[in-house]
């Protein structure tokens, strides 16, 4: 399996007529000027900007057809549980799953995690049963581990991560003991774009029978994901970093997992029949959802994955991979700069520390200038401990940034020199 | 408003060469300041003589506006007593957090570098850390750290 790590990267397919600009007219919120300049809008993977048919999407819902779903007979709910299905539906194509059933909508991947952890993981993980994770993880990707291990008596096993950010060649291979009971693992890093081997490491879990939940939060932005040929048990990812609304976030799960899955949250909609002796749950999807859904936000939500099927993810993929690398080649220029993640597969992000300027110093200065940018820990405090920083600065990427969005990025930077000469 | 508001030449050479950096090996107080959200951290090193603070120093990493901001403020604050200490923590709250363009700057001599920073809402914690650090120190001297969260 070792040799798989090695792979080439793919060929880039030509994307000389991606025209991102044209994409770009369609986001009303990259139209504005900030402290003069124009904006350059660099912190996608914190959160994306919304097309036009987002906001539109949501905005005609409640303007004709607000109502609650699955409970009226009346015309307007029948609208709108027609649209809110509709757009479980177009996750469900978008990610490849197999039934609609298999697809939750939850409130991002954060909920979404922790929903497979209290529901999946509590009802079966006993003391010593191991949970392994890698040290590239958001904070997401922890923490509701360690909730569970509190409340179970289960351990997490970490996989480390090497000098460039790519996980520790075969290191996952060796974590595996009889007490393995789950692998949760990020499709893309979000401090460091790394993408990860997933299908191997899936194939690896699966050998010792352990299901797998990735992380997609910051994958299904810039790759085409399908879940079924990833062979991934669970699958989450959050709407609003795919140019939908914030609220709205999807659990995929496999059918016969979810099936065997007792419910997180009780309340409306997750119920079939109510008696004090005795409650019967509802059947899938809706046994996960209590309570009255996101419904503006999963129409967003589905209105983003028309607007990303009409663009397309493959055209998508491969405009970004030429975007990244003209990227690294123009930071790179940039005097004592360091970037921080160097996998051979990578997407989406530019995390970099610069010698003597502080990564908020940064972020401050090149906001003067219109750039958004994150700086932090980007949730990910283990990564910066790993590499020895206390912060980074992070330029994260859409299909709608530019060549010239990573120039005035690196002037941007420049200049920060200058202020502390 | 113009960057050079926020990085004054003050501030930018506090930064580059800061003041009373260093430990303080018998020190009456030891503290650690710390803002996770950027990764700021300070210890704050404090010798007492009575009701004077006859020594101030720190040590840690962090952003210019924070190495700055403490560098400027052990600089200001060696040689005063507790309560003129805890009137300057007031005052300097005033000037991170309140829009009082006509307040008098003059008795704040150096630290006045710092009233850029009330433009930028997002980084007046770091001016304010070793600040709220030096208050947690004289007033709970049992803490052993601060969290700006």
């Amino acid at each position: 399996m070792n040799a798989r790590y090695d792979r080439l990267r793919k060929p880039i397919a030509v994307t000389a007529d991606f025209d991102a600009p044209r994409w770009r007219r369609d986001f009303p919120a990259l139209r504005q000027r900030v402290h003069g300049k124009p904006l350059v809008y660099l912190d996608n993977a914190a959160t994306s900007q919304k097309p036009r048919i987002v906001i539109d999407a949501v905005s005609e819902y409640y303007q004709k057809f607000n109502s609650n779903v699955h409970r009226g007979v009346h015309h307007l709910s029948e609208l709108a549980t027609e649209a809110f299905e509709g757009a479980r539906e177009k996750v469900r194509h978008f990610i490849h799953a197999a039934s609609v059933r298999e697809i939750i909508f939850v409130r991002g991947a954060t909920e979404a995690i922790n929903l497979v952890a209290q529901s999946y993981g509590r009802s079966r993980f006993k003391a010593g049963d191991e949970i392994i994770l890698s040290e590239m993880e958001h904070h997401s990707n922890i923490v509701p581990w360690q909730l569970l291990c509190e409340q179970t008596g289960a351990v997490l096993r970490v996989i480390p991560i090497t000098d460039a950010g790519e996980l520790e060649p075969g290191a996952c291979e060796k974590l595996f003991t009889s007490r393995t009971r789950f692998l949760a693992l990020a499709h893309v890093s979000n401090a460091l774009g790394t993408v990860n081997p997933v299908k191997d490491m899936i194939a690896c879990a699966h050998e010792h029978h352990v299901p797998v939940l990735l992380d997609g939060a910051q994958a299904v932005p810039h790759l085409p994901v399908d879940v079924r040929e990833l062979g991934c048990d669970f699958y989450a990812f959050s709407g609003h970093k795919m140019f939908g609304p914030t609220g709205i976030g999807v659990l995929y799960g496999r059918e016969a997992l979810l099936q065997n899955m007792p419910p997180w949250q009780g309340g409306g909609d997750m119920i079939r029949v109510v008696r004090f002796d005795q409650t019967l749950y509802n059947d899938l999807p809706y046994r996960f959802e209590a309570g009255t859904p996101d419904i503006a936000g999963a129409i967003g939500l589905g209105a983003a994955v028309d607007y990303l099927e009409h663009v397309g993810m493959p055209a998508i993929e491969a405009y970004e991979r030429q975007l990244l690398d003209y990227g690294t080649e123009q930071l790179q220029r940039v005097k004592d700069l360091k970037l921080v993640g160097t996998a051979r597969e990578k997407v989406g992000v530019l995390s970099f520390s610069v010698d003597g300027i502080h990564p908020h110093d940064l972020g401050t200065i090149v906001d003067r200038e219109g750039v958004a940018i994150r700086t932090g820990h980007h949730c990910a405090m283990p990564v910066m401990e790993r590499f020895h920083v206390p912060a980074t600065a992070r330029a994260s990427l859409a299909f709608y940034n530019t060549r010239e969005d990573l120039d005035t990025l690196a002037r941007a930077v420049e200049k920060a020199h200058q202020v502390f000469l | 408003m113009d960057l050079k508001d926020l990085y004054q030449d003050v501030i930018v050479d506090h930064n580059r060469s800061p003041r009373n950096f260093r430990r303080i090996a018998d020190a009456s107080r030891t503290l650690e300041g710390f803002n996770p959200l950027c990764g700021d951290k300070l210890t704050l090193y404090l010798k007492l003589d009575g009701d004077r603070i006859s020594d101030l120093s720190f040590e840690g990493s962090g952003c210019a506006i924070s190495v700055a901001s403490a560098s400027l403020m052990t600089e200001r604050v060696k040689g005063k007593t507790v309560h003129e200490a805890a009137y300057l923590f007031d005052s300097m709250h005033d000037l991170l957090t309140r829009d009082n363009a006509n307040a008098d700057l003059e008795p704040l001599g150096k630290l006045a570098a710092l009233s850029g920073v009330r433009a930028y809402p997002s980084r007046v914690k770091c001016a304010s850390l070793c600040w709220h650090t030096l208050k947690t120190a004289l007033e709970q001297p049992e803490q052993q750290t601060v969290s700006t969260e």
